[in-house]
């Protein structure tokens, strides 16, 4: 663990004046991106995730169709100005990884025996970078799934809770993020309370990791209620028609 | 009784009560919601209509289909949905064709729009089409457009409505294929296929019908 030049914590407010158990400001929309077939685009302060889905579409190389199941694919890219210093937009080591672990994260909420022989794609790309990306990239790619017409058992919220100076706390930040005693990821479909995905860094005793779960469920619960809350504004209009 | 509401994946929709449901899974005798749609119940079944997302086959759908390829006994053809279906020679011609001595192409060549009906889908999406329909015909010259099959009921309109008042008013041949594929040939081309891409932009407002009226006649 680095030590930070300042403290993360002064008078329980932390560097960005927020309170512990406070989320950063989140905003969605969806639609943006014509040319896909669903697509969203999720910010939680100062991280901006955009997310593409194309599919259900046929699957090439052929040897990779299955008979019974569809295919996800999901490819997670940061932009080369997402952070202060130009980041290289070819896959690395990070990105690939968690191409795997979000596609992970969505496939347990997705049918895919629904569209045997096809595919789904999903391109997360984070247009800004500040801390919790993956779970940025995440609510996103589930928005823009729903929207796209994908079927699924629920829609996959996410967010990230951590420690730092002895306090718990969620939503990390890019500075938090670096300097933090433990970090962790969870996804999960809030509806059903069963997790699809949950990563950890750092050391947290067994009670903390509890405490911490409690307080991801908690946030999930109030990202999906934002995320049914746009899906159903996009389409209220349409409800009108008939 | 019916009711309408917009549901989302995941949606509580209500008990099973045996009845049969469409684009909705169950947990023990709970209905959940699969996709975005419009929520239909009635006593038979629990429906969800769709509110976006592709073209997936169904048995009796009327579609328009473009010829991909040309096989020994059959042709490959495209029917904008991530499957490809197979139209059987036998399906397709009447009269008794020797495959070792005629070129299939006489009857259906590559890139020919096709009007036809589907008539078989298996469970890992072989998709069969047929001519032998009272409708099914091979459509020469014209253009096809491409919209979101779900609003096809819209162009369409209530009874044929909407469609009937494009076709008078444009003069024009047109087709509407239940995949999104729409072939209109003829007439005012131009002003159909303005007509046909409004309804689907603007598919959720009231007075559409009026709208496109006016839009037509002046």
């Amino acid at each position: 663990m680095k030590k930070p030049e300042i403290p993360l914590i002064i008078n329980g407010r932390r560097i960005d004046g927020r309170l512990p158990d406070e989320v950063r400001e989140i905003k969605m929309s969806i639609g943006e991106i014509l040319n896909a077939d669903g697509s969203a685009r999720v910010s939680f302060g100062n991280t901006e995730a955009i997310v593409a889905v194309y599919g259900p579409r046929a699957l090439f190389p052929k040897f990779l169709q299955e008979t019974d199941v569809g295919l996800v694919r999901v490819i997670y890219s940061m932009s080369p100005f997402s952070v202060d210093e130009r980041k290289n937009p070819a896959p690395d080591r990070r990105s690939i990884e968690i191409s795997k672990v979000t596609k992970e994260a969505l496939s347990a909420a997705i049918f895919i025996e629904d569209f045997p022989k096809a595919v789904v794609d999903v391109y997360e790309n984070i247009i800004q970078a500040d801390g919790s990306t993956r779970v940025a990239a995440i609510n996103a790619a589930s928005l823009a799934l729903a929207s796209a017409g994908i079927p699924m058992k629920d829609l996959v919220a996410a967010c990230s809770v951590g420690k730092v100076d002895d306090t718990l706390i969620v939503d990390l930040n890019g500075k938090e993020d670096n300097y933090s005693e433990s970090d962790m990821a969870v996804a999960m479909m809030p509806s059903k309370g069963l997790i699809t995905f949950l990563q950890m860094d750092g050391r947290l005793t067994k009670e903390e990791v509890l405490e911490l779960l409690k307080k991801a469920e908690e946030v999930c619960k109030r990202i999906y209620e934002l995320q049914k809350k746009t899906l159903l504004e996009r389409y209220k209009m349409e409800k009108e028609e008939e | 009784m019916t009711q309408r509401e917009i549901v989302l994946p995941g949606s509580y929709i209500g008990e099973r009560k045996g009845r049969k449901i469409v684009n909705c899974y169950v947990e023990g005798e709970k209905v959940y919601s699969k996709v975005l749609g419009v929520l239909k119940i009635s006593d038979e079944e629990i429906c969800v209509v769709p509110l976006a997302g592709k073209y997936f086959p169904k048995v009796g759908d009327r579609i328009i289909g473009r010829i991909e390829e040309i096989e020994v006994s059959g042709w490959w053809v495209d029917i904008n949905s991530p499957y490809m279906a197979f139209l059987p020679l036998s399906e397709a011609v009447d009269e008794f064709v020797d495959v070792r001595r005629v070129d299939l192409s006489r009857f259906y060549d590559i890139d020919d729009i096709i009007f036809c009906k589907i008539t078989k889908v298996t469970k890992n999406k072989i998709i069969q089409v047929s001519m032998k329909d009272v409708l099914a015909r091979k459509l020469f010259g014209g253009i096809t457009i491409k919209i979101t099959p779900y609003k096809v009921a819209r162009v369409i309109g209530k009874g044929g409505s909407m469609i009937e008042l494009i076709k008078e008013k444009t003069g024009s041949e047109i087709y509407v294929g239940q995949n999104g594929v729409i072939w209109i040939k003829g007439g005012k081309k131009e002003k159909a296929i303005e007509a046909i891409l409004t309804i689907e932009r603007e598919a959720h407002t009231i007075g559409l019908t009026e709208k496109i009226a006016k839009m037509l006649s002046g």
